[in-house]
């Protein structure tokens, strides 16, 4: 069953039905808009998103792409609405995985995968002494996102693409209602980038997750996702990723011919 | 052997027989203490300060049968550098990975404006002065970072001349900077029993919050959004991390001086990341370093008569460069 097939049947949705129609959970954005002082970051975007979904978003810097993961995660202000249904009724507070697209750390710090996920996942001090249960936590976390091999590396020394998978790991504790996903794509290579969406796409099957990640990496994410959406400060086209990929506008925003 | 467990007895027996005096002398009236009374004091600690002190000076006899070691003075030193140089190694590791090591310098140089304003109040000690200015700072520093980005090594220069500007002007108003030379250079053989019962609370306060949220602040420092995602108040736990920053600078300014306060902080941390692989590691070694260097840099200032905080200070140093070689060695 392809990716896009899957979608059909288990959603029965077309794009006009798509703001009315939720399924066991699910994530609207309503006239969500973003201004920094003056200037419109994000106008109007709405979105409909259910879970076991992974919706990708396309756009060239400076669409907005970081700045709506940012606004749905609630880290920045924003005017308009973000909805979580669960049987169409409203949860308050949704759990949020985030994975940034880049870490400002210290490349030299003496941090270990282990020390990260054991921050991430206990207050107690680290520095100190971490407990066994939680280091057996963390390596089942990791297995989960291919990374179990990485637990006593410095992240500093980690590759782009390894780095993205253990924060992946951070991300699933607790178990998240959606994931957020801003993707470096510069630091990652070819064969890193295949193995994070086999890993995403593992994970929205294994936990039934809605997932949204931010991509420049227009072909190679496609048969991974369920929808793509072309932003550029307002949502320009949304639809299956063949759709969106042959749309006249999104030639025209990346100036390239697919 | 036999002589060894005599001497040790007799040490014993003198402890018990100060102590015991303490508090027939606490008492007031000269009258023995109540076994109620006794047990009273022995929980609740209400012995006098200088009756712990004489306590530990007892047991330092006991374990240190050196030269050096016979004056109150290298013993009280001696304490105030096992005290602050493991606290100062904790916070380093976090400045470093922080990126802070200018802020830390120009919080222990804003020591200078805290005492010219002292003084120009007219406080006797211009001690709780300077203590205020410092925390007041860090903390509005870190408000400003909060609202306006990471400050720029520029700002953040343009502050520490000011802040030292105005503290030598306010100073040397008719000549008399000289009177304050001592806290640039700091002196840790005069340190007073009240000085080291400071010294002791900020040792407790810094494990305590390290305790609790050294964690929060290292993650904080890899990506602020993700640890706000694990529901840490970042903007909290990291002026936090300021405040306590600021109060052990303030309280070690009289014993390290201005000048040198911020290599205390920043050097161990610093020779312990060239050979840590985590953050346990990065820590447990930052402490030993510091600790080492500490005693090792007191212990030689005294036998080549020169300042406690510059030969610390160098020690530290040592560290750093082999540290260094070890590392270059393992790559």
């Amino acid at each position: 069953m392809t990716s896009e097939a899957r979608r059909m049947s288990s959603f029965a949705l077309s794009d006009d039905t798509m703001t009315n129609v939720c399924a066991h959970c699910c994530t609207k954005i309503e006239n969500l808009s973003v201004k920094f002082g003056s200037h419109a970051v994000l106008e109007n975007i709405n979105l409909h998103l259910n879970c076991h979904e992974l919706l990708v978003l396309i756009g060239p810097n400076g669409a907005g792409k970081t700045t709506l993961l940012r606004a749905i995660s609630g880290e920045i202000p924003y005017s308009g609405a973000v909805h979580y249904l669960v049987r169409s009724n409203p949860v308050k507070k949704p759990r949020i995985g985030y994975v940034p697209q880049k870490l400002h750390f210290d490349q030299g710090a003496p941090i270990s995968v282990m020390d990260l996920l054991a921050m991430s996942l206990s207050r107690g001090p680290v520095w100190l002494h971490t407990r066994r249960s939680i280091r057996n936590n963390a390596e089942m976390l990791l297995k989960k996102t291919a990374s179990e091999k990485l637990i006593d590396r410095k992240i500093g020394q980690l590759s782009g693409g390894e780095l993205q998978r253990v924060l992946l790991a951070v991300a699933l504790t607790p178990v998240p209602d959606m994931l957020l996903l801003d993707e470096a794509v510069s630091t990652v290579d070819l064969k890193g980038l295949q193995i994070f969406y086999e890993v995403v796409t593992r994970l929205k099957e294994e936990f039934d997750i809605s997932i949204i990640m931010a991509t420049h990496d227009l072909t190679g994410i496609a048969p991974y996702a369920d929808r793509m959406v072309l932003m550029n400060r307002v949502i320009v086209s949304d639809g299956a990723p063949r759709d969106v990929l042959s749309d006249k506008l999104t030639l025209e925003t990346f100036r390239l011919s697919l | 052997m036999f002589e060894h467990g005599r001497v040790g007895a007799e040490a014993l027996n003198n402890i018990l027989y100060s102590v015991t005096l303490r508090l027939l002398d606490n008492n007031g009236l000269g009258s023995r203490p109540t076994r109620a009374e006794y047990a009273v004091k022995a929980v609740f600690g209400i012995l006098t300060m200088e009756g712990y002190l004489d306590l530990i000076h007892r047991i330092l006899d006991l374990m240190l049968p050196f030269a050096w070691a016979r004056y109150d003075f290298m013993k009280d030193a001696l304490i105030a550098v096992i005290l602050f140089t493991p606290v100062f190694a904790l916070l380093g590791t976090a400045v470093i990975s922080k990126r802070m090591a200018f802020f830390s310098d120009v919080l222990g140089h804003s020591a200078l404006t805290g005492i010219a304003l002292g003084v120009m109040f007219g406080l006797a000690d211009p001690f709780w002065m300077m203590f205020a200015f410092m925390v007041l700072l860090a903390v509005g520093i870190n408000y400003f970072k909060g609202i306006t980005q990471v400050p720029s090594d520029t700002a953040l220069g343009v502050f520490f001349a000011v802040v030292v500007a105005l503290g030598i002007l306010i100073l040397s108003r008719g000549g008399g900077f000289n009177k304050f030379t001592g806290y640039l250079i700091g002196d840790i053989l005069t340190v007073s029993p009240s000085q080291l019962l400071c010294l002791f609370s900020v040792f407790v306060l810094v494990i305590v919050y390290w305790m609790f949220f050294g964690g929060s602040v290292i993650l904080a420092s890899i990506n602020p959004v993700l640890a706000r995602t694990r529901g840490i108040n970042v903007y909290l736990v990291e002026t936090g991390f300021v405040i306590i920053l600021a109060v052990l600078v303030a309280v070690s300014i009289k014993m390290v001086g201005i000048l040198l306060v911020n290599s205390l902080l920043i050097l161990p941390a610093a020779a312990s990341r060239n050979i840590a692989r985590n953050v346990r590691e990065y820590t447990c070694w930052g402490i030993l370093i510091s600790l080492v260097s500490g005693v090792a840099g007191l212990i030689l200032s005294f036998y080549i008569g020169t300042s406690s905080g510059a030969t610390i200070v160098l020690v530290s140093a040592l560290f750093y460069a082999v540290t260094t070689a070890m590392k270059l060695r393992m790559a």
